[in-house]
């Protein structure tokens, strides 16, 4: 993975002083809330219901033990024994004291961490297929060019006061695992027909208020002119983009309001004054940045056989692990989201257990993905079991991965001051309405998603089953959305009708589940049927 | 009633104003009445408390209950974690706040 050189450490040093002297000044009142507010943001740090929250930025969601354990340790010496694993690839801590914030940042420093640009309205950190480096279906490794992308955003003098947050993906298969296409830029590395590697690149997706899938803008961009095509595109964004109203102010808005192609024609047009500036580093640039990610050194000549006599550990298996590049090998993830458990939280103990694994059996890497779980990218299919072993002792190993219980839930009124409604403890009665894993297995592939207000966190729009939390006046309630997704078939599901309390929603989801059990054909998912039999069946199961 | 409520500077924790300074304890929120605008401008030129502001609450046996559920969650805790609650082990924790 890639290391910090001279000048990324001392970048992120002297941010940890000028932070240190900002905090100083606001606890002895010299600078007013309205004065450090933004300066906090640009240092991850919010202000949310009990208490500051720090948010970590975990580039393109690439882990090592070292890093792995300071997070632990952190956890334990200035928060409350935990973390939380978010959609972003991100870890927030929420227990937070202002005056520890420097010192937190000052630690982090020390192996390679930052909390820069995880808020404010400027690049946010790149996020990328968890499976980068090791899936079977990528053509190239992704994260060199993520890598690339985080150097050149990373304090961009134009870019860092945009309209509004701006949030790249970049992925490197045909297969979507990073919801590529609900980002404002969203990229898919290909290769041509020359058999060129290039870019797919699509511009103006998100979730939010207004959700959209990102248009393709290019069908194909030479690899040599990446970052020269991006900075036009934010270009004709930042000159564009509706600075007068917040929630018109995103570049899918742009994009929506003039038209993908006449989007395309003016990044086209900016992108030809763009190119003579010479922004697009030399190729050997880009090499030095991707030697950090040469493959470990795999064994040779390993077998794929696992013994699979033990029945839990087989469920672990079938369901947890996916096929690696390298013979012998195998992708494993550990699920966060043990029944009843909170979506995406890790214990400390969890996180020393995780990197010991890490550093033993999987390279020295860890992933955190999008859906809040975290993956060992790299282990040896022999090994398997006493990984499986070790997590189960840690509480870390559910066989549950993409099954209804596998939820991504924001962590809503619980915590966040945005929220409108609590996300966690709805996921944690859906999970146990759903526990028995031949139920789940038996409903297959289903991937459910709850926010907590309309900024969508919890990637609702984009769930096979969706739920979005609102405040109807004065109570939660919460609408149930069908027929998302965040893959390579991106769509935006549909609200069933009027919203529900806390326990009807359960049983709507189980009337939902119910019907599809009732007209599935062999081998579809959900989302399958849904889509082949409409909305309405649903609908009418839901409310008769 | 009316009471006032933020977040302590150094800590981030919640505070209530209980008619002299701030207090972690909801049950110990005073009534600001006609007062809270002066308060909070008073408070926020202070610098000793984040973001305060007023909010509506009802008198109960037990203190004061906010009225919106987010700040009754705020004055307890996460209701997914009691081991954090400012209530550890009251069972009677989930129906003050839901």
């Amino acid at each position: 993975m890639y290391r910090y050189d001279q000048f990324d450490q001392s970048i992120v040093d002297a941010r940890v002083e000028d932070f240190r002297d900002q905090v100083a000044r606001r606890l002895s009142g010299a600078m007013s809330e309205d004065q450090f507010k933004p300066l906090r943001l640009m240092n991850g740090l919010y202000l949310q219901l009990h208490a500051y929250m720090l948010r970590i930025a975990v580039p393109y969601g690439t882990l090592n033990s070292r890093q792995v354990r300071m997070l632990a340790h952190i956890a334990r010496k200035y928060d409350r024994g935990y973390g939380h694993f978010t959609t972003r690839q991100n870890l927030q801590f929420n227990w937070i004291e202002l005056k520890d914030a420097p010192d937190i940042l000052a630690e982090l420093a020390t192996v390679e961490m930052h909390t820069i640009q995880t808020s404010g309205n400027c690049i946010r950190n790149t996020t990328s297929d968890q499976y980068a480096g090791a899936a079977a279906d990528e053509i190239t490794d992704p994260r060199p060019w993520a890598e690339l992308l985080r150097q050149w955003s990373s304090f961009h003098p134009e870019f860092t006061y945009l309209p509004r947050k701006f949030k790249v993906a970049i992925i490197a298969s045909d297969e979507d695992r990073a919801a590529m296409r609900l980002h404002d830029i969203g990229v898919q590395i290909v290769r041509n027909e020359a058999g060129a590697l290039g870019f797919k690149v699509f511009v103006g997706g998100g979730i939010g208020r207004t959700p959209m899938i990102a248009p393709l803008i290019r069908e194909f961009l030479p690899a040599e002119h990446f970052l020269s095509y991006l900075e036009a595109c934010l270009r004709v964004y930042n000159r564009y983009g509706r600075r007068d109203n917040i929630y018109k102010a995103r570049i899918k808005i742009l994009v929506h309001e003039i038209g993908a192609e006449e989007y395309a024609r003016q990044v086209e047009e900016e992108w030809a004054h763009v190119k003579t500036l010479g922004l697009d580093p030399p190729m050997s640039e880009f090499d030095r940045i991707a030697a950090y990610f040469t493959p470990p050194a795999w064994e040779e000549g390993l077998s794929d056989d696992i013994d699979l006599s033990d029945p839990e550990f087989k469920a672990w298996v079938d369901q947890n692990i996916v096929a690696h590049k390298q013979p012998g090998y195998a992708i494993a993830t550990i699920s966060l989201k043990p029944v009843g458990g909170i979506p995406g939280d890790a214990s400390a103990e969890q996180m020393e257990v995780m990197a010991s694994l890490a550093e033993r059996y999987s390279f020295d890497e860890l992933r955190v993905t999008h859906a809040q779980n975290i993956t060992l990218p790299h282990v040896k299919k022999a090994d398997l079991y006493a990984v499986w072993q070790a997590l189960k002792e840690a509480g870390l190993a559910t066989a549950n991965l993409d099954l209804i219980s596998d939820i991504i839930a924001c962590p809503g009124l619980d915590y966040c001051s945005l929220a409108n409604a609590r996300s966690i403890p709805l996921a944690q009665k859906i999970a146990e309405r759903f526990a028995p894993l031949d139920r789940q297995r038996d409903l297959g592939e289903l991937k459910l998603k709850i926010s907590g207000c309309i900024n969508a966190c919890g990637h609702h729009h984009a769930g096979h089953i969706g739920i979005l939390g609102v405040d109807r006046k004065g109570t939660e309630n919460y609408q149930l959305l069908l027929g998302g997704s965040g893959a390579e078939d991106a769509s935006l599901g549909r609200i069933t009708g009027p919203g529900f309390d806390e326990d009807g929603v359960v049983d709507a989801i189980e009337r939902t589940l119910d019907k599809y059990r009732a007209v599935r054909e062999p081998g579809e998912r959900f989302l399958d049927t849904y889509r082949r039999v409409g909305f309405e069946p649903f609908k009418e199961a839901i409310y008769g | 009633m009316k009471i006032a409520t933020g977040n302590d500077l150094p800590t981030g924790d919640v505070v209530w104003w209980d008619g002299e300074g701030w207090t972690r304890h909801v049950e110990d929120a005073a009534e600001v009445g006609e007062n809270g605008a002066a308060l909070i401008a008073r408070e926020e030129a202070s610098r000793r408390v984040n973001a305060p502001y007023i909010i509506d609450a009802e008198m109960t046996e037990r203190g004061p209950r906010p009225a919106h559920i987010k700040d009754r969650i705020r004055a307890r805790g996460p209701t997914v974690r009691l081991d954090l609650n400012r209530v550890p082990i009251d069972p009677a924790t989930g129906s003050w706040v839901i």
